[in-house]
């Protein structure tokens, strides 16, 4: 379908973007549009106004900082993929990012955008989570930061008020030691995670020192699985770790649509934490 | 209504264009550049595929207003003299297409592909394609035409 109108604002700058957000509440902000675009053509959005941050250097690129890796929010997946950087410092988001649909869409989405739709079946959600990134939000009020724990408020939801623009991101380094995997399950090649596993493990003594894991689409956010975390903390590989991966689902609620029912992907999150965390700490 | 400026298969244009034009719209309704098709209008099936400044996009997914500026590749940019692309040529030599429908767009992504490898697997074409769909051929010769516009491809790197 043919999106109903809507005004076009491309700004010179962060601070004209934040002018034009305040000004118009019905507002959004258009970064790649590949998750915007498909909701204006199907008219499930009706903004007054766009404003194209598509065109502001300062919001691209990545930066190797002294105990982080930060992303800025334009940086668009496939230049995610090409990054030295991201590969050596945070390689769980460049496994999460080789995931998201296809490579003509990865062309165009954008790392700030996949977070500030707060889709809870998107890839890099349940990655930022479970490596405790901070987010960083600009308005024409100033400069804030989030904790990734609080940025995903609801289903599509997020802690951004109307006039911020999601600037850029945090990636924590974790230093040595540390495996990582994101494994995802989808009926057809560029479809949306049924559900996803972001895992990050530190293997000391050939057992689990730390785990964390981020859930892709087992909520209306996404969300940790902090049960089992605690459950692999010294584990060692084999059965403890098959059991500890069995409290994956725990304290979630997972949406029940076309692809599965809450149950199924209850079932999902604990075979795939599994095979997640085995792979990320070496043993898969 | 913004004007913007954009150069399709070489030629330069200028265009008043409303906000909510598509891309995939100038390029067929104004341009005339109808060899791109409106396959699933949801960003599945890449049929709308076209070059934007060197790199693939579904033209359903960009605002004209976006590609203000921009150098647009098309399906009907591709050849050159009255004679096909070699992926066009390869895709017809190993009938890798039924309908023809999806057929400019995978010829865009498999042109695509090959900037980062140009000597493809079958596995490496079938990733590179992902976002590309077939409703009649079964990606079989498809893949053995990618293939084999590779190494035309690469051919006609070597030949002078």
């Amino acid at each position: 379908m043919i999106p109903a109108p809507f005004d076009y604002v491309r700004p010179g700058s962060v601070e004209e973007a934040c002018q034009a957000l305040a000004a118009d509440e019905d507002a959004k902000v258009l970064a790649g549009g590949q998750s915007l675009l498909p909701l204006l053509r199907l008219r499930l959005a009706y903004p007054s106004t766009l404003v194209d941050i598509g065109r502001l250097p300062e919001l691209s690129g990545v930066h190797d900082r002294d105990d982080h890796v930060y992303i800025g929010a334009m940086t668009t997946h496939d230049d995610v993929l090409r990054s030295p950087v991201i590969h050596g410092a945070c390689p769980l988001v460049a496994l999460a990012a080789a995931t998201v649909a296809d490579p003509a869409v990865r062309h165009r989405g954008t790392f700030g955008g996949s977070l500030a739709h707060g889709d809870p079946a998107g890839d890099l959600p349940a990655v930022v989570l479970a490596l405790d990134a901070v987010l960083v939000a600009r308005s024409a009020r100033g400069e804030r930061e989030i904790p990734a724990a609080e940025f995903f408020a609801d289903y599509l939801e997020t802690a951004l008020e109307p006039d911020e623009i999601l600037a850029g991101v945090r990636i924590p380094k974790l230093g040595p030691g540390w495996g990582y995997h994101y494994e995802k399950f989808h009926r057809t090649a560029q479809a949306w995670a049924v559900v996803g596993v972001a895992a990050a493990v530190k293997r000391s003594d050939g057992g689990i020192e730390e785990a964390r894991i981020g859930l892709t689409n087992m909520g209306a956010t996404p969300v940790r699985a902090r049960a089992a975390e605690a459950a692999l903390r010294g584990a060692e590989a084999g059965d403890r770790v098959r059991a500890a991966c069995e409290e994956a689902a725990a304290d979630t609620s997972p949406p029940a649509d076309l692809h599965a029912q809450p149950d199924y992907r209850r079932h999902l999150a604990r075979v795939l934490t599994h095979r997640a965390v085995r792979t990320a700490a070496g043993w898969g | 209504m913004p004007r913007i400026a954009i150069t399709v298969d070489g030629i330069k244009h200028e265009e008043d264009v409303e906000p909510r034009l598509l891309l995939v719209h100038l390029l067929r309704d104004r341009l005339g550049r109808t060899g791109t098709p409106v396959g699933c209008d949801t960003t599945n099936c890449g049929a709308c595929t076209v070059m934007l400044d060197g790199r693939s996009v579904k033209s359903c997914s960009v605002l004209a207003v976006q590609a203000d500026g921009c150098d647009v590749v098309t399906i009907e940019g591709l050849g050159a003299n009255g004679s096909l692309h070699p992926m066009q040529q390869a895709f017809h030599e190993e009938h890798a297409l039924q309908c023809g429908y999806c057929t400019p767009g995978m010829v865009m992504a498999a042109i695509d592909l090959l900037r980062d490898d140009p000597d493809p697997s079958e596995e490496t074409i079938r990733r590179g394609l992902e976002g590309n769909l077939c409703r009649c051929t079964g990606y079989c010769n498809i893949v053995r035409a990618v293939r084999r516009g590779a190494q035309e491809m690469g051919q006609a790197v070597r030949t002078p």
